[in-house]
């Protein structure tokens, strides 16, 4: 059922992704991509989101292992390491804002707000989502015999997580040098 | 082990009586959610209809006043977008609920709750987008809502907006509904049906699931990116801001040509299950229709600029979509062939269903040979938006999709109901469809031959295209007539009962072995399966030799050998003692849940066409949903 519905979301992304990509280097006005990516930013909240996925592996392995404390720890962990995430993502977005990228600036800002954006929906889900997991966990009703529930979960941890890597490669790595198109000045002196 | 569980206070009793109002609100029953749906999509039907009967009395004449251009724009826009989403899709959906755990030999689908959800969302989705009439604001962009003429600087009203956002939450029904066929075809088969032993209907139930579990989302993403250029302002299909109308076209395609197929493959399967049994003779070739069917299924996915050959992709493009979209007729020539070869030489009779199935054959066979001519890009360039588009696709949607759900609704009505349609009305019915469909669809294929151009509201005097469109509407009329008659029918089959029996088609397949209508529980004991179409061979093993002669071609295992693994693999659910064993039969109890979810769905998309308040106003639905349903347990402690 999980990996059914992943399916699905390949090609939920996968079309948002292409949408970007065939729209790469089409903005007709700033900010354009190189003047505002901040790389080294996004590398930590890239790094932290990465970390998240450790964490709920240790969390399944514990629930399994049948050692509540140390589950409720780990997929606590998951749940800090994915609103710090988020929390990285809000203030990109208001820098981004303040500099004078909105999803109506131009099209880069469209295709990345949109696309961001949406993976951002799918951490805040799963940030929840974990929260619940947390909360069973520590009540107790998340056991051995139900870490099914957990794994489940986890699969779509994961998977927003792998999601995140190739966003992470197509907006910032591939297009940080994207610049105004030839013969159009910079838009934003820092 | 001590059991724990999280508790959620409940707001309403969980409901438990098996009648009344919310017996059916509460519902996880496949057979009462099936019900449901086909009553709903039938309602559409009744109302797509009348929206069709509309646009052929504006062209019944030239020059003719009676609609005015705006009016006509919203008709033939709710007219498809209903026809598409709002019937095709959920009466197929009513036969997968109702059929699909009665042919695998299962007592329910695999998720109740999540199949209760897709009939609510669907329901809330439904109304949300027709509630655009009462607006008198209603979507007039086309169903496929091309861009920039559905965006705002041409279309400022909220019409296409609703469109948009209906579409999206209809899309949330069509996943949960397909990942619910998915996991149900392929985890609750009956002990010893293996793949190649699952009755044909529900190989292209799982071909359709799997193609709207990886289809709807392109949709929801067009959809998204339309809604956010509509209410957010973004550029997705802005040119001034730097995006693409065109963009618009590949990604509704991509979803909108998979869409296609699942329009047709459950019609193609329902008439692979009536044709064996009015022949009766096993259906021929059945690898050979499955294969075709998983064959249309991928290969769909690969023809979608067939639609846009006249957009300019130049010529590489255009010869790609054109070779595979030529390709793509192979597989479905195979099937017609399929099942000229299962009537060839049968015992046929004609009744009502067997009727309309072949009728199937005949319209289908019309609507693909013209679907094969403008394959060809310079055919096209000549077709494209001409009515000879309109008579294809009415072809291979009401000849092909709808003549085979009506094939389907005579056959399965007896099984659903205890009794039959009668056959006598059932006759007039079909007799004045076909009449009818043929009078209104073939001179369309002249009229756009002759260059009469879709989508306008009417046309001069002089251009000689009078005598066709009356004809046309005349023969709309007597369509709509033969659909008053089945209604007649199925009141006056409930008046004047025939009853059928379990059995009344000597049927092929599982869902004849339980009693009509079949208890809520659906078998009394799990069957176990040996052979493809294992009812019929029970029930005539004197035919079993003359099928499977040649035991490893068929992989048949012998009886002594399919109990062995029967025991092995599932000693669970492998009889009725063992039922008896853990106290009765289990069913999943009811629950209010998927309404309240699906309701703050509906609220959420609400919010996107009218203000960010209506939104929060749909959380706490969404959260009382989500959080009630993941805390109740399946079955209440008794």
């Amino acid at each position: 059922m999980m990996w059914a519905f992943l399916a699905s979301d390949v090609m939920f992304f996968g079309a948002f992704i292409a949408t970007y990509l065939v729209y790469r280097g089409k903005s007709l006005v700033g900010p354009y991509p190189s003047e505002i990516l901040d790389i080294p930013l996004t590398s930590v909240s890239t790094f932290v989101l990465l970390v998240s996925s450790l964490a709920m592996v240790l969390g399944l392995h514990y629930v399994k292992e049948g050692q509540k404390n140390k589950a409720t720890l780990w997929i606590l962990a998951v749940v800090i390491l994915g609103a710090i995430f988020m929390g990285f993502q809000f203030y990109e977005f208001r820098e981004f804002a303040h500099e004078g990228l909105t999803p109506r600036t131009n099209i880069f800002g469209t295709t990345f707000f949109i696309l961001t954006g949406i993976h951002g929906a799918h951490v805040t889900i799963g940030v929840f989502w974990m929260a619940f997991m947390a909360y069973s966990s520590h009540t107790g009703a998340l056991r051995q015999d139900n870490a099914l529930d957990l794994e489940i979960a986890g699969l779509y941890w994961h998977f927003v997580d792998i999601v995140w890597i190739v966003i992470f490669t197509v907006i910032y790595l591939i297009s940080f040098s994207d610049g105004p198109p030839p013969g159009v000045g910079p838009t934003i002196v820092h | 082990m001590t059991t724990k569980s999280l508790k959620f206070p409940q707001a309403f009793p969980r409901p438990k009586s098996p009648n009344g109002i919310w017996s059916w609100v509460g519902t996880v029953d496949h057979k009462r959610i099936g019900t449901m749906y086909g009553i709903v999509s039938f309602m559409w039907f009744i109302v797509g209809g009348i929206e069709a009967l509309m646009i052929r009395a504006q062209l019944a004449s030239a020059e003719n006043d009676l609609i005015g251009p705006d009016a006509y724009n919203q008709l033939f826009t709710m007219h498809g977008t209903t026809m598409v989403f709002l019937v095709i899709m959920p009466l197929s959906a009513a036969f997968f609920n109702w059929l699909i755990p009665l042919q695998i030999g299962a007592r329910d689908v695999a998720f109740p709750r999540l199949n209760a959800l897709s009939f609510w969302v669907f329901l809330f989705g439904s109304i949300l987008i027709n509630f655009s009439w009462v607006t008198g604001d209603a979507p007039n962009g086309g169903w496929f809502g091309y861009a920039p003429n559905s965006g705002t600087t041409f279309n400022p009203g909220l019409g296409m907006t609703y469109w948009v956002v209906g579409l999206n939450v209809l899309g949330v029904a069509s996943i949960a509904a397909g990942l619910n066929f998915i996991v149900t075809i392929l985890n609750m088969r009956a002990p010893g049906m293996d793949m190649f032993k699952i009755p044909i209907f529900t190989w292209m139930t799982l071909i359709t699931s799997v193609l709207i579990v990886l289809a709807m989302p392109v949709l929801a993403v067009a959809g998204i990116q339309l809604m956010t250029d509509r209410v957010y302002g973004t550029h997705f299909f802005n040119s001034l801001g730097g995006g693409d109308p065109v963009m618009w076209q590949h990604i509704f395609w991509l979803f909108g040509h998979p869409e296609v197929y699942i329009l047709i493959l459950p019609a193609m399967g329902i008439v692979s299950e009536v044709l064996p049994t009015f022949a009766r003779k096993p259906l021929f070739g059945y690898p050979f229709v499955v294969f075709a069917g998983a064959v249309i299924g991928f290969m769909g996915w690969f023809v979608w600029s067939h639609h846009m050959f006249t957009v300019g992709l130049g010529p590489a493009a255009n010869t790609a979509f054109s070779i595979s979209t030529m390709l793509i007729a192979v597989p479905t020539g195979v099937k017609i062939f399929n099942w000229l070869g299962t009537l060839w030489a049968g015992n046929i009779r004609l009744n009502t269903p067997m009727l309309f199935s072949i009728s199937f054959i005949a319209m289908f066979t019309i609507g693909g040979l013209s679907g094969v001519m403008h394959a060809s890009p310079p055919t096209d360039a000549q077709q494209q938006d001409t009515y000879f588009i309109v008579a294809h696709f009415h072809y291979v949607l009401v000849g092909g999709a709808l003549l085979g759900i009506f094939s389907g609704i005579y056959f399965w009505w007896p099984k659903f109901t205890g009794y039959f349609l009668n056959e006598k009305l059932g006759i007039a019915n079909w007799a004045l469809m076909m009449i009818g469909f043929n009078l209104q669809f073939a001179p369309m294929h002249w009229l756009g031959m002759d260059g009469m151009p879709r989508r306008i509201y009417t046309y001069a005097d002089n251009m000689g295209w009078e005598t066709s469109n009356l004809a046309a509407s005349v023969g709309g009329f007597i369509l709509a007539l033969g659909i008053l008659i089945f209604i007649i029918n199925v009141f006056y089959s409930k008046m004047n009962k025939v009853m059928a029996g379990d059995d009344p088609w000597d049927g092929r397949t599982l869902e004849w072995a339980t009693s009509s209508p079949p208890p809520v529980h659906d078998f009394d004991e799990i069957p176990q399966v040996q052979y493809r179409d294992d009812f019929w061979f029970k029930k005539h093993p004197e035919t079993i030799s003359e099928y499977y002669h040649d035991e490893h071609d068929q992989a048949v295992p012998s009886g002594a050998q399919l109990d062995d693994e029967v025991e092995e693999a599932l000693p669970v659910v492998s009889g009725g003692s063992d039922d008896h064993g853990h106290g009765g039969i289990h069913l999943p109890d009811m629950s209010y849940y998927p309404f309240i979810l699906s309701f703050g769905i509906a609220i959420l998309g609400a919010g996107f066409i009218t203000n960010t308040y209506v939104v929060g106003a749909s959380v706490p639905f969404i959260l009382w949903g989500l959080l009630g349903w993941s805390m109740e347990p399946v079955n209440d402690p008794e």
